[in-house]
């Protein structure tokens, strides 16, 4: 009897456990599945050639997610270049610098901040960053990539600094001290042992910031201005994968090729991410094996 | 006024040739069982009615005391004695800890190292710390070496490879890691991790090389390696060894300094303290009766 107990409570954790693959394979299946149709219809090619993303063109209607892509990994890269700067600097700054009263300050602050909801992040962006930006670089709307940007790389910034914080204060303090005593300063120490030790962290951090800013659509959708033109500068108006999507579905006919078309733009960034995620477990395993 | 067995010091030699020409060990310190030539030695640290504070708790209590120019001086005690505090009260790495306080005053070549015009990080620079886990940083063993040059200001490649090769000769561990400059530090034995953590001190030409039980953590035949080379590093070098290894002491230090509880209980000449104490508390413990 007890063995069966101890046996049913194995099994019960596993299928737990197994669920969470069950789901994935279940998601991947399901955006193959069903942009099947519009893969076959519309054709591989064409999705990624060179062009605009209009399915609802009354003649000739055009399905190229070139610009989508662009305007993702725009707004990607561009909320990168601030959250991880700032975040790794704040994350320096709890772990190695701050007195601890201040990171008893700091540090609820920070989660609050990751509990912002997105909808409200996008009001944000409407109202303070955008006329700040068209004033700033004197545009007629503020409403553009950067704004996306600057409001992603804002919600990525906790995840940034919880995961670079974690690396940094890991980081043995016999690196430290051995730094210190040679005569180094804090920001020697800090700057060329402590922060190379942290890298593989510091790289995880970034990659889940990424991650996070690719698959963002509520921010982003109320921010970037959702233009399908092609973008040149990050002054343009962008549309992303997601906010496409978000945008589309409630109103494209079921079944038609636009409606599998948008789950095949779901299946790309999909994978995106999960390559995103690849690269970054590659880069992880790669510094731990080094260390 | 201390005076000690040694034999006069080469000092009309440049320092490279020293090194270079060194002969084994074994015949140093013959020459120095040998030796009849009395010489009076200079002062460098002198600690007077110096007290030592973490928080409420004192650690040292009216500690005075000489350390002498380019001897070995062994400081001894039991565990939580103060030895080390003491230790590390010379390159004030006790500033690290919150809430300590130092009374008194402890001087080296004559200038208090607590006053507040003093640069800790000059002081740390001329009074190198070797620790007691081997703590080579996450670097290769030529970057370990020459990360203290690199962050006081030499850029110069080949001022740095002259000064890695040197430290590595004067540490006694060139011939072994010569060919492999670029592997990791850590990939080193134990032993051989030590010797690159004291080449990494002697890097920055200290005055003063401070050791924190540096073979406590080491087999025997890498302790006997650690022991000649700091006997032979005595002739360039004031050091400051902290050990629980009571033969060690006996060794290879001139002075033997005996700690207990908080309080200097005695010091002298290391063949006095151990042949002939004054305090019987010293005795009972360097014939092992407690400690």
């Amino acid at each position: 009897m007890q063995r069966f107990k101890e046996k049913s409570v194995r099994y019960f954790f596993m299928v737990c456990g197994l669920l969470s693959i069950v789901i994935l394979f279940g998601i991947f299946y399901l955006l193959l599945n069903s942009s099947f149709p519009a893969i076959s219809k519309v054709g591989i090619k064409a999705f990624f050639a060179e062009g605009y993303w209009n399915p609802t063109a009354f003649s000739g209607p055009q399905y190229s997610i070139w610009n989508l892509i662009k305007g993702t990994f725009m707004v990607g890269a561009g909320s990168l270049i601030i959250a991880v700067p700032l975040g790794v600097a704040c994350a320096a700054y709890l772990a190695e610098i701050a007195s601890t009263r201040e990171r008893e300050i700091f540090k609820p602050i920070i989660e609050i901040l990751a509990g912002i909801p997105s909808v409200v992040l996008g009001f944000f962006g409407l109202v303070v960053v955008a006329p700040l930006l068209s004033r700033l670089f004197n545009i007629p709307t503020g409403i553009n990539a950067l704004n996306g940007s600057i409001l992603v790389g804002i919600m990525a910034l906790p995840t940034v600094i919880t995961i670079a914080e974690d690396a940094i204060s890991s980081v043995p303090q016999n690196y430290k001290h051995a730094s210190l005593a040679l005569g180094a300063t804090r920001w020697q120490t800090l700057r060329k042992v402590i922060l190379p030790a942290a890298l593989s962290g510091i790289i995880a951090a970034s990659m889940l910031g990424m991650g996070r800013a690719i698959g963002e659509t509520m921010t982003v959708l109320m921010a970037t201005g959702n233009a399908l033109a092609n973008p040149s500068s990050f002054l343009d108006s962008v549309r992303t994968l997601s906010a496409n999507i978000a945008i589309e579905m409630g109103e494209v006919p079921m079944g038609s090729v636009h409606f599998h078309s948008l789950f095949f733009v779901g299946l790309v960034l999909f994978l995106i991410t999960f390559v995103i995620n690849l690269i970054a477990d590659l880069i992880f395993q790669h510094y731990r094996e080094g260390a | 006024m201390i005076i000690a067995d040694k034999p006069q010091k080469n000092s009309e030699l440049p320092q490279e040739i020293k090194v270079k020409e060194q002969p084994r060990i074994v015949t140093k310190l013959s020459q120095k069982a040998k030796s009849s030539n009395v010489v009076q030695q200079k002062t460098k640290v002198k600690a007077e009615a110096l007290s030592f504070y973490y928080g409420p708790t004192r650690a040292l209590t009216d500690i005075s005391f000489d350390i002498i120019a380019n001897e070995v001086t062994a400081l001894i005690g039991p565990s939580g004695c103060g030895k080390t505090t003491f230790l590390r009260i010379i390159n004030r790495m006790n500033d690290l800890i919150l809430g300590s306080r130092v009374e008194g005053k402890v001087s080296i070549d004559g200038k208090d190292i607590y006053e507040s015009s003093v640069d800790v990080v000059e002081l740390r620079r001329r009074v190198g710390l070797v620790f007691q886990q081997p703590n080579p940083f996450p670097k290769s063993i030529y970057e370990n070496v020459a990360y203290g040059p690199r962050i006081h200001g030499i850029k110069k490649r080949a001022i740095l490879d002259e000064i890695v090769e040197k430290s590595l000769t004067q540490a006694a561990l060139w011939d072994e890691v010569k060919d492999r400059l670029k592997e990791f530090g850590l990939s080193l034995s134990g032993g051989q991790q030590q010797r690159l953590c004291i080449a990494r001190v002697l890097a920055v030409r200290p005055e003063i090389i401070l050791m924190d039980e540096p073979t406590s953590a080491l087999d025997p035949v890498a302790t006997q390696r650690i022991e000649d080379l700091i006997r032979t590093l005595a002739s360039d070098y004031t050091i400051i060894i902290v050990t629980h290894n009571m033969q060690q002491a006996a060794r290879i230090s001139d002075t033997t300094a005996f700690f207990l509880l908080g309080e200097l209980v005695e010091w002298g000449k290391t063949s006095q303290i151990f042949t002939r104490p004054r305090d019987s508390k010293t005795e009972e413990y360097i014939t092992g009766r407690f400690g």
